[in-house]
């Protein structure tokens, strides 16, 4: 579904992923994890085409198709969804009303409604908040429970949830993951970007990848993650540099 | 500044080029047909002219020839905007496009009546409003209120029209909240003034629905100097909506209107207007109520048109628990310079005011917050908030909030907020990531920005003025 190809990324100016490589194929879910700075959220903007984040080298290809030019909307439109870290408020636009204007002109109104109060019931958003202006005065968790809700609205192929769980008590964090995996299936993927492995015991991963200083330096399995959650990132990290280090001693000897 | 922002100025500059949002619309020219249209320029003789094709008694033509004196003598405000490039000797100061003035459609000759229809004003008409008029050029060519508010009383009237027939009413209020003496502009106004409405709302009566007047230049060259007085007598209700709009001429126009509103004790007056003049109009109009015990006086004012714009709707709140609103919303666009706020005088206790502006620019447009807020010593138990909101969609635009308080009585409660925003392009972004092009996320937000102005509009306006937002953002990104 989706292919990043030596992906070179800089934003203003500075260079923020050096040559990602990653396949995500249908069905699959794939986790994303690093320390604070290490480029999760600069590559989830490039994926979805965020203006400031230039593509210095290679390729994004989703579903055959090189994506690299298309502007954010239209990758949107192929059905890629992000969902945001810190999502924006937006002032005098009330949810339901904005949830109507992306849900797409396909649908019918009454339909739309209908679904509308299910997902929310799921993901237990009161009613009222439909009336209520789009992430303005929301606590961390209501913020992250609306963007779950958008992208159910949207129905997306490829998922990309960036720290969805960051600022969520263990219940919403329940709820929200459930939501998602409730509409995971054969034909969708999911890119999970966090920086503890909590979620993922909700959200199981096929594949976990440890993105650091702007490249992915180890990939695994679901293990890997177990690993990361015993030892800490400073552990694997320190004895990844000290591989380095070892390597360039080696040069130097011969 | 980054590519991507170099490539989305870039674009804008090109739409810039095609940037007349409301050309479909607004931007049509009907023959020059008429009457009877004064020589360009000024002078006493021009006045007694329009005196004279107007057949007014004479007092009018004497407190039009007092007030070209004041008007001579005043100097141009120097404070605001630059009106130097305004030539007075370069208008036409009055035209009169027909000799008849309608009660049905069907007696406003074709061309005008084309040109209304248009504006789609009998439309609403039959559908919305208690009543409707329409001016043309100078003149009124249409007038009409529903027969069974006409049995109450009411008088809805072009102002010449109420000078003849109403002389005592008339008399009594006009010239009186907004005197000759006030600005230049004001006393250009009483010179050379034509046209505009007057309402009466007699005791206890409550107009159900909205009466409209609209206003329209065609002439190249022309000013249009109307002038409006309504007069809501003790426990009475009216709501007033005006529109605007002009074809888009090369060289300027000149619109310097007076309105004036007196409020009895207890009557509620809502004066709404939605200003689409073409960017080629001065618009300098002054705008002022008093309100009596109990009355409330509520200016909407929305000004999206024009070149300069310069509007500070007032209210002098009198006498006790008198109560003045002011809501206002400014656009300025590529060249335009929109410098509009409100002026509150509380010259009694147990008084209360709430002024709210709005103001989006884009493409180099600036917007201006002025607002005078004068508290008397002794108005005591008053209570004043201001709130201004800016929001800027380029670097290339500006706002300013000027903002002046005279509290001079210590028994007050004054509140004063200002936030300037600008759109960052993470918003845009946040916005587009769920599917929706530039344009419609910059829409949503303006949109957004307005709504607690648009919510106080009449439905049938609210869609209108969203219709515009629209517009506008269409043209804004490439």
């Amino acid at each position: 579904m989706l292919e990043i190809r030596n992906l070179h990324v800089s934003a203003d100016g500075k260079k923020v992923l050096f040559g990602i490589d990653l396949r995500v194929k249908k069905g699959e879910i794939h986790a994303v994890m690093g320390p604070n700075g290490s480029g999760k959220t600069s590559l989830s903007f490039a994926i979805m085409g965020h203006p400031k984040y230039k593509i210095e080298d290679g390729e994004i290809v989703f579903e055959s198709k090189v994506i690299n030019e298309l502007k954010a909307d239209e990758r949107a439109k192929l059905g890629i969804f992000l969902a945001f870290q810190n999502p924006y408020e937006i002032p005098g636009v009330p949810l339901g009303k904005f949830l109507w204007s992306i849900a797409g002109s396909e649908r019918k109104f009454a339909e739309f409604t209908k679904e509308l109060k299910d997902k929310m019931k799921k993901l237990k958003i009161p009613d009222e908040f439909t009336k209520r202006e789009l992430n303005k005065g929301f606590s961390g968790g209501e913020k992250k429970r609306t963007e779950i809700l958008q992208s159910l609205i949207l129905n997306p192929k490829l998922y990309i949830l960036d720290e969805i769980d960051s600022g969520l008590d263990v219940d919403s964090l329940k709820v929200v993951s459930e939501s998602i995996m409730d509409s995971m299936n054969a034909e969708k993927a999911i890119i999970i970007i966090t920086h503890y492995p909590r979620i993922l015991n909700y959200i199981k991963p096929n594949f976990v990848h440890v993105l650091f200083q702007g490249k992915i330096i180890m990939s695994g399995d679901f293990s890997l993650a177990k690993e990361i959650e015993d030892k800490g990132y400073e552990k694997i990290l320190s004895g990844r540099i000290e591989v380095k280090r070892t390597e360039i001693e080696a040069k130097d000897v011969l | 500044m980054t590519e991507t922002k170099k490539e989305l100025n870039k674009g804008n500059k090109e739409t810039a080029e095609n940037l007349n949002f409301d050309y479909s619309r607004y931007d049509f020219k009907m023959p020059e047909l008429y009457e009877f249209k004064t020589k360009k320029g000024l002078s006493e003789e021009v006045i007694k002219q329009i005196s004279y094709m107007k057949e007014e008694p004479q007092w009018m033509t004497e407190f039009r020839l007092k007030s070209y004196e004041i008007f001579r003598k005043k100097d141009i405000p120097k404070w605001g905007p630059d009106l130097s490039e305004i030539k007075f000797d370069e208008y036409h100061y009055y035209i009169k496009p027909t000799d008849k003035k309608g009660h049905s459609w069907d007696e406003v000759p074709q061309y005008i009546k084309d040109a209304f229809e248009r504006l789609g004003i009998p439309e609403a008409e039959r559908k919305f409003l208690a009543g409707v008029g329409a001016m043309y050029e100078s003149e009124v060519v249409y007038h009409k209120i529903r027969e069974d508010l006409e049995k109450m009383g009411v008088i809805f009237v072009d102002t010449d029209t109420a000078v003849k027939k109403y002389p005592d009413l008339v008399k009594k209020y006009f010239g009186k909240v907004v005197p000759p003496t006030d600005n230049k502009f004001a006393a250009l106004n009483s010179a050379v003034w034509s046209g505009g409405s007057f309402i009466y709302v007699p005791p206890g009566v409550k107009v159900d629905r909205p009466l409209q007047a609209y206003f329209r230049i065609n002439a190249q060259n022309v000013g249009q100097f109307e002038r409006t007085l309504i007069i809501a007598d003790e426990g009475a209700e009216v709501t007033y909506v005006e529109g605007c709009s002009a074809p888009v001429y090369s060289s300027d126009s000149l619109h310097s209107a007076v309105v004036e509103i007196v409020a009895l004790p207890y009557s509620k007056v809502q004066y709404i207007t939605i200003q689409n003049w073409s960017k080629n109009v001065f618009n300098l109009v002054t705008k002022r109520a008093v309100a009596y015990k109990g009355a409330t006086v509520i200016w909407i004012d929305g000004n999206i048109g024009s070149k300069v714009t310069m509007k500070y709707p007032g209210v002098y709140l009198l006498e006790p628990e008198s109560r003045a609103e002011i809501i206002s919303v400014a656009y300025a666009g590529r060249g335009q310079i929109q410098d509009a706020g409100a002026k509150v005088i509380h010259a009694a206790p147990y008084t209360s005011s709430v002024i709210t502006s709005k103001s989006v620019s884009k493409f180099g447009g600036l917007t201006t917050y002025r607002g005078l807020v004068k508290v008397v010593e002794g108005a005591k138990k008053s209570s004043v908030s201001v709130t201004c909101d800016a929001l800027i969609l380029d670097e290339y635009s500006r706002s300013n909030t000027l903002p002046h308080m005279e509290i001079l009585e210590d028994d007050v409660t004054i509140s004063h907020e200002a936030s300037v925003g600008r759109i960052s392009e993470e918003i845009i972004f946040y916005l587009m990531t769920r599917g929706l092009k530039e344009p419609e996320a910059l829409a949503l937000i303006v949109r957004g920005f307005m709504d607690p102005f648009v919510k106080t509009l009449p439905m049938e306006y609210a869609v209108e003025m969203n219709r515009l937002i629209e517009l506008e953002m269409e043209g804004a990104v490439g």
